[in-house]
């Protein structure tokens, strides 16, 4: 059993209301039909543009935001359906780290106090000992500890970042959703944050999922890559197997935006035409289509079906007609022919 | 002996700090010390009154009515010759009382009221909020005649309905601030790590709605006082011969012209008191806020 969570089918709806009687008029599709699996001691990192529905899964599997549908499958057993008591006992194991430092920690609290308060929850060990616990993970995320008794606004955002992490560790989870925790902090200041959350996996086995909007971040410090459109996973992959070679047309799209250092490098730029559409009324058939360049009838009418273009223990999962069997063989078809006519010809 | 130290200066810290905290930085604050050695003063002597006064607050003086200050009446006496002094004495015992207890109540019923009905949301708060919508809108004075009728005259079934009515504001005041501060990633944090409604709501969201709720609370003290006076004026409240500092205001301005004294000393008094209360309630709000440090 090497695997942490899987994830089924997970949806989640926001509902609209309107009218007079507050009655459901639409759905906000904010996760739509994602399934994915990850193993012990691996690192997730999704991406995509922003309400693409990244945060929203990362919340609905920690059950923040109550899923509509799906199973969330943790260490074996589905979490979707534990009662409030079960699920706070569980809550030990998941935890979360968040993008905005300034809103993620409780003014009123001293650092000590943000870092204990789970321990008290939780009812985990004496006085000295929660104390002990402070101190070590203080070090272990490089705050002196002679910050403890100061409040948070005191601190810069790198520092009040670490502080966030140090709560997220506090009940050593095994799985801890990274909701951009990078995003909202200056360059020099990220690659320290980054480097402490690739510490945290190498020496305590701990599965992240990293939300991301920035793939050469993401590049930096996972494993697998999974790539969001619209609420849906169009893409997952190998990190280097998603770099190397981007299927959907979406993730070449995104992948061709990242900023290249060397000024010389000529780059394909594939300038994505209009905006996102909006998740309450997505395109019908693939919600990509309207903004791709190889968009064909197919598309507009059928939803891709999920097809693994990789091996089974090196998966590359795609969700885009141009790689279904009958488009594959259209094409094989369509090299084969000339071929075959220059023989009948000579 | 230096990790022992350090521990218990852990365990003092915690738990208790932000009151500590907060207590450490209000006596840094001279204007907020000054009012709160003043207020405590005025209490002691109005509580102390029968040890300070050697006057009943009742006791007539058939040598002197409607007398200016003197040494035997140092405030003064009223057209029924009673010590204006042991009466502005005995008036602060009611009108104190009153202060916190209907602003203890007021507080107290609002803020859970209020940080419950943000904190659920949906149909829980409107139903919540309805209610005190309609409570709002029934004339207080109404609501109080009826709790008075019912419960019969008491001085503490008066503070009970004034409590009761003023609680309202308080409620919406909190839920307001509530509302802002529950979209904040703190509390998601707090979910995350398994807090109970109980502790998110009095732990995190609270604390966090001080300043305003103190703000709201300094404005609240001086309302009680006067609608209590204005109670005692129809009758409903404190009556004869027990005074009130509203009450002998009240009094007071009816013979200003004649015996200015008799509106002076009790305005003062109750002046003061308000005065002091204000800048304990200001010097509160700093304190309670870790970034005035």
């Amino acid at each position: 059993m090497d695997n942490l969570l899987e994830v089924k089918n997970l949806k989640k709806y926001f509902p609209i209301k309107g009218g007079f009687f507050r009655t459901v008029v639409g759905n906000v599709k904010a996760v739509d039909d994602v399934s994915f699996v990850l193993k012990k001691g691996k690192t997730l990192g999704v991406v995509g543009e922003s309400g693409c529905g990244k945060s929203t899964l990362g919340r609905a599997i920690l059950r923040l935001h109550e899923p509509t549908s799906g199973e969330v499958v943790f260490e074996g057993k589905d979490i979707t359906g534990l009662s409030h008591e079960e699920m706070v006992a569980k809550r030990r194991e998941m935890q979360i780290i968040f993008q905005d430092p300034f809103a993620s920690l409780n003014p009123r609290l001293t650092v000590f106090q943000i870092i204990v308060e789970p321990l008290e929850i939780h009812e985990i060990g004496t006085a000295e000992e929660r104390y002990e616990k402070v101190c070590s993970l203080m070090d272990l995320v490089g705050l002196r500890r002679q910050y403890m008794h100061r409040y948070p606004h005191e601190f810069s955002g790198g520092q009040r970042q670490r502080i966030g992490i140090a709560r997220a560790l506090t009940m050593n989870p095994k799985f801890i959703v990274a909701d951009e925790p990078v995003s909202a902090l200056d360059v020099s200041v990220q690659s320290q944050v980054l480097n402490l959350i690739r510490k945290l996996q190498q020496e305590f086995g701990i599965s992240f999922m990293f939300i991301a909007h920035d793939l050469a971040v993401v590049q930096h410090i996972c494993d697998d890559v999974a790539v969001m459109y619209l609420g849906r996973m169009v893409e997952k992959a190998k990190a280097e197997d998603l770099y190397k070679s981007p299927k959907h047309p979406y993730t070449q799209a995104l992948l061709s935006a990242i900023p290249q250092p060397d000024p010389n490098r000529h780059i394909d730029r594939i300038v994505l035409e209009g905006d996102v559409p909006s998740p309450i009324n997505p395109p019908s058939g693939c919600p990509f289509h309207n903004r791709c360049i190889h968009v064909k009838e197919i598309c507009k009418a059928v939803v891709p079906p999920v097809i693994n273009t990789g091996t089974a223990e090196n998966e590359h999962i795609v969700r885009c007609h141009l790689f279904s069997e009958e488009e594959q063989a259209k094409s094989k078809g369509e090299t084969a022919k000339p071929t075959a006519e220059s023989e009948t010809t000579s | 002996m230096d990790k022992n130290t350090k521990l218990q200066k852990a365990a003092d810290e915690h738990g208790l700090s932000l009151w500590k905290d907060a207590w450490k930085r209000l006596l840094k604050n001279k204007m907020a010390v000054f009012s709160l050695v003043v207020l405590g003063l005025m209490i002691l002597a109005c509580f102390g009154a029968p040890f300070i006064s050697s006057y009943d607050y009742s006791q007539i003086d058939y040598k002197a009515f409607k007398q200016a200050p003197s040494s035997e009446h140092i405030f003064g006496t009223d057209p029924t010759g009673r010590d204006t002094f042991t009466r502005v004495l005995y008036g602060g015992q009611v009108s104190i009382k009153i202060a916190i207890l209907c602003t203890l109540i007021s507080l107290s019923i609002g803020i859970t009221y209020g940080a419950t009905a943000a904190y659920a949301g949906g149909r829980i708060d409107n139903l919540m909020m309805r209610f005190v919508d309609v409570m709002y809108s029934l004339p207080y004075m109404f609501l109080v005649i009826i709790l008075m009728v019912v419960f019969g005259k008491n001085e503490y079934i008066l503070f009970m309905a004034i409590g009761a009515v003023s609680w309202l504001t308080m409620a919406r005041i909190v839920r307001g601030q509530i509302l802002s501060l529950k979209a904040k990633e703190f509390i998601e944090a707090a979910r995350s790590y398994g807090a109970s409604h109980a502790t998110i709501i009095f732990k995190h969201l609270v604390p966090n709605a001080l300043g305003t709720v103190i703000v709201y609370t300094t404005i609240t003290i001086p309302r009680v006082i006067l609608v209590e006076s204005f109670l005692s004026f129809l009758g409903l409240g404190i009556q004869e011969p027990n005074p009130s500092w509203g009450k002998l205001c009240v009094d007071g301005a009816s013979v200003m012209e004649t015996a200015p004294w008799l509106i002076i000393f009790p305005g003062l008094a109750l002046s003061i008191t308000l005065f002091c209360m204000n800048f304990l309630g200001d010097g509160l709000r700093d304190a309670l806020d870790p970034k005035m440090k």
